[in-house]
């Protein structure tokens, strides 16, 4: 097992990290920046190296300066949390030339599922349903024709250098398919200077619905069932839940199979999310893979009595799995909010000083989180600042027990989305659990 | 393995293993020092707490090396800062309510040099890595005390990754301090030389 663990990230994650090795037994060495300096994961770490100034690129995503810092400390592996250099194949190279194990999987595995195109090509030849779609770019009207009458109706027109949704026009039939093909390409041009455009099946009213799989170094894998992610805005998850109030006893057993089985096809290790829509006739598609812990996955950790990031450390220093697929329970609901220093109408980010400060508590609550009274929400970094997750017996439950909690938390000094959250909880649709990708549209308007 | 050869493991850069609620065991003497070797003298500080009284900030902060000033109206003391120390101060004649004054040790646990009578120009470390005074073991050291240098000459060398890197000086002047020892581990903005320009 390690003895030392260097965290490559900041905030809630890397506390999240250092809590996983406390109770492993294992010393943490913090990073950060000049405007980190009062951050809670430095003050709760074993050692800490400032390892530049405010701005990411010069700290956190600066892959020497963070190495440097490794091996000054001498530790015998980086956790890289999410985001950052987390899914950087480079990173992960440097890191094991070094002899610092790396906790995620390996440097090609996160190569091949960074490029989407690439990882949509594995995944169809291990098994995996995609999204139909045109092979490559469409370089003329008729093939546009042929294409959209093999997929079926409606199908929507991507830009190649797209992204975000950004470059995405929906034809519904043939008439609509040609105006919407010609000026697709030359507003690709204009905004991307790449006229590229590939034609994919339109899916109305998708629900974002992803697998959590864990595996050894030894080619075991299993899944942690799914979680939904469709509450989001701007392609940003506000809410998650785990089980997904649209997703069977027999569509989760096919989802995770045929997760697992990808994994082991492409020799995934470590801790991953395999990311699908799921359409309303019940059709899925895969999107893309996280090679990664999520922001998420404390939803997961709840239904399942698990906890994914020691399961990851475990994981990277060689142990096996052990349980089987038939092993693993789910029990109850668990909803997850994350709450942003940002104003809940205007979203506008409000970072500042945190004057009082109250976090929920009590039965079936958990709150991961790096703030504390009197902290400074730097400017320089994602506007997250608390994760709140509840878990009760049913989706009914759960969802009054995130009211209370959040109508329990008091924040003051900054804006945050609290009161975002509580409008869509009281939510008809919400509560029904009709949701989709839309939904923030919907709710929105 | 991954460390090189010529390397004393010398202690960690900074032990942050607090606990909340622990006091930082900071001197609590009159000027506010730091291991940069720049401070504010009690005249200084007092300058400064009159002029925000007088031009009625709320706030105010400075922040130079590692040393942090924060000056608050209104003398609400903020919970769990466990690394500060409030000094109270009364308020100039004809102000109402006092201005508190919290200052902020750096987090560093390297113990705080003695007081410096002038203010020196910190050459601060650009990178993180292992800090060396000459070029290899047998070589002299690049520079001593009482040096005369010339901004960019080589003052010592930073080893990150395996790879030596030059500092160089950026102001001239006699080096007056040496903040670190010989093979101590560095991180980004730790101070390394005190130039008196």
């Amino acid at each position: 097992m390690f003895k030392k663990i260097l965290i490559a990230n900041r905030g809630e994650i890397a506390c999240r990290i250092i809590w996983a090795c406390r109770e492993l037994g294992i010393k943490t060495v913090a990073v950060h920046s000049e405007a980190d300096r009062d951050a809670l994961h430095v003050r709760f770490a074993d050692e800490a190296v400032c390892i530049g100034p405010a701005p990411s690129a010069q700290s956190y995503l600066n892959i020497p300066q963070i190495i440097s810092a490794a091996e000054i400390t001498n530790v015998d592996a980086i956790h890289p949390g999410y985001g950052f250099l987390s899914e950087n194949p480079h990173f992960a190279e440097v890191s094991r030339e070094c002899n610092i194990a790396f906790i995620g999987p390996s440097p090609e595995v996160i190569r091949m599922m960074g490029d989407k195109s690439e990882a949509k090509r594995t995944m169809k030849a291990a098994g995996v349903p995609v999204t139909p779609g045109s092979e490559g770019l469409i370089e003329d009207e008729e093939t546009a024709i042929k294409e959209a009458a093999r997929i079926g109706y409606p199908v929507l027109i991507k830009a190649t250098a797209g992204g975000g949704g950004r470059g995405m026009r929906v034809a519904r039939n043939r008439e609509e398919l040609v105006t919407a093909y010609n000026t697709a390409r030359s507003e690709a041009e204009v905004a991307f200077k790449n006229s590229g455009v590939y034609l994919e099946k339109y899916i109305a009213n998708p629900r974002h619905i992803e697998i959590q799989v864990l595996g050894d170094n030894y080619g075991r894998v299993v899944h942690l069932g799914e979680r939904e992610c469709s509450v989001q805005r701007r392609h940003q998850k506000l809410i998650e839940e785990s089980p997904s109030p649209a997703v069977s006893y027999e569509l989760r057993q096919e989802m995770g199979r045929i997760a697992v089985e990808a994994c082991k096809r492409i020799g995934y290790n470590n801790a991953g999310t395999i990311e699908f829509l799921l359409d309303e006739d019940g059709s899925f598609y895969f999107m893309e893979m996280n090679t990664r812990i999520q922001v998420e996955h404390p939803v997961t950790e709840m239904v399942t009595v698990s906890d994914l990031v020691a399961a990851q450390i475990r994981i990277a220093a060689g142990e096996e799995l052990n349980y089987t697929q038939e092993q693993l329970i789910f029990v109850g609901h668990a909803i997850e909010c994350r709450i942003n220093a940002e104003d809940p109408v205007t979203f506008t980010p409000s970072p500042g000083r945190i004057t009082t400060l109250n976090l929920p508590s009590g039965a079936g609550v958990r709150v991961d989180t790096a703030i504390y009274d009197g902290y400074f929400v730097p400017p320089y970094y994602d506007s997250l600042i608390a994760k709140v997750i509840v878990h009760s017996r049913t989706r009914e439950r759960a969802i009054a027990r995130m009211r209370r909690a959040l109508e329990s938390m008091v924040v003051e000094g900054i804006k945050t989305t609290i009161p975002l959250h509580l409008k869509i909880l009281n939510d008809p649709d919400f509560i029904a659990g009709n949701i989709s990708t839309r939904f923030m549209d919907r709710f929105l308007k | 393995m991954k460390k090189t050869e010529r390397k004393t493991k010398a202690t960690p850069v900074r032990n942050a293993g607090k606990t909340a609620g622990h006091a930082e065991t900071g001197s609590s003497s009159t000027s506010a020092e730091n291991d940069a070797g720049e401070y504010l003298s009690v005249s200084e500080i007092k300058e400064l707490i009159e002029l925000v009284s007088e031009k009625q900030f709320n706030e105010f902060e400075l922040e130079r090396g590692g040393f942090r000033l924060y000056l608050q109206r209104g003398g609400r003391k903020s919970a769990a800062e466990s690394s500060r120390q409030a000094l109270y101060v009364p308020p100039p004649a004809g102000e109402t309510g006092p201005v508190e004054i919290v200052t902020t040790p750096p987090a560093a646990a390297q113990p705080a040099p003695a007081p410096q009578e002038e203010k020196l120009h910190v050459v601060a470390s650009p990178i993180v890595g292992t800090f060396y005074r000459a070029a290899s073991p047998t070589a002299e050291s690049f520079v001593k005390l009482g040096d005369q240098v010339e901004a960019g000459k080589t003052l010592c060398i930073i080893e990150a990754m395996k790879l030596m890197n030059e500092i160089p000086s950026d102001a001239s002047g006699t080096i007056a301090k040496i903040f670190v020892e010989n093979g101590q581990p560095v991180e980004y903005g730790q101070p390394l030389f005190g130039i008196k320009v």
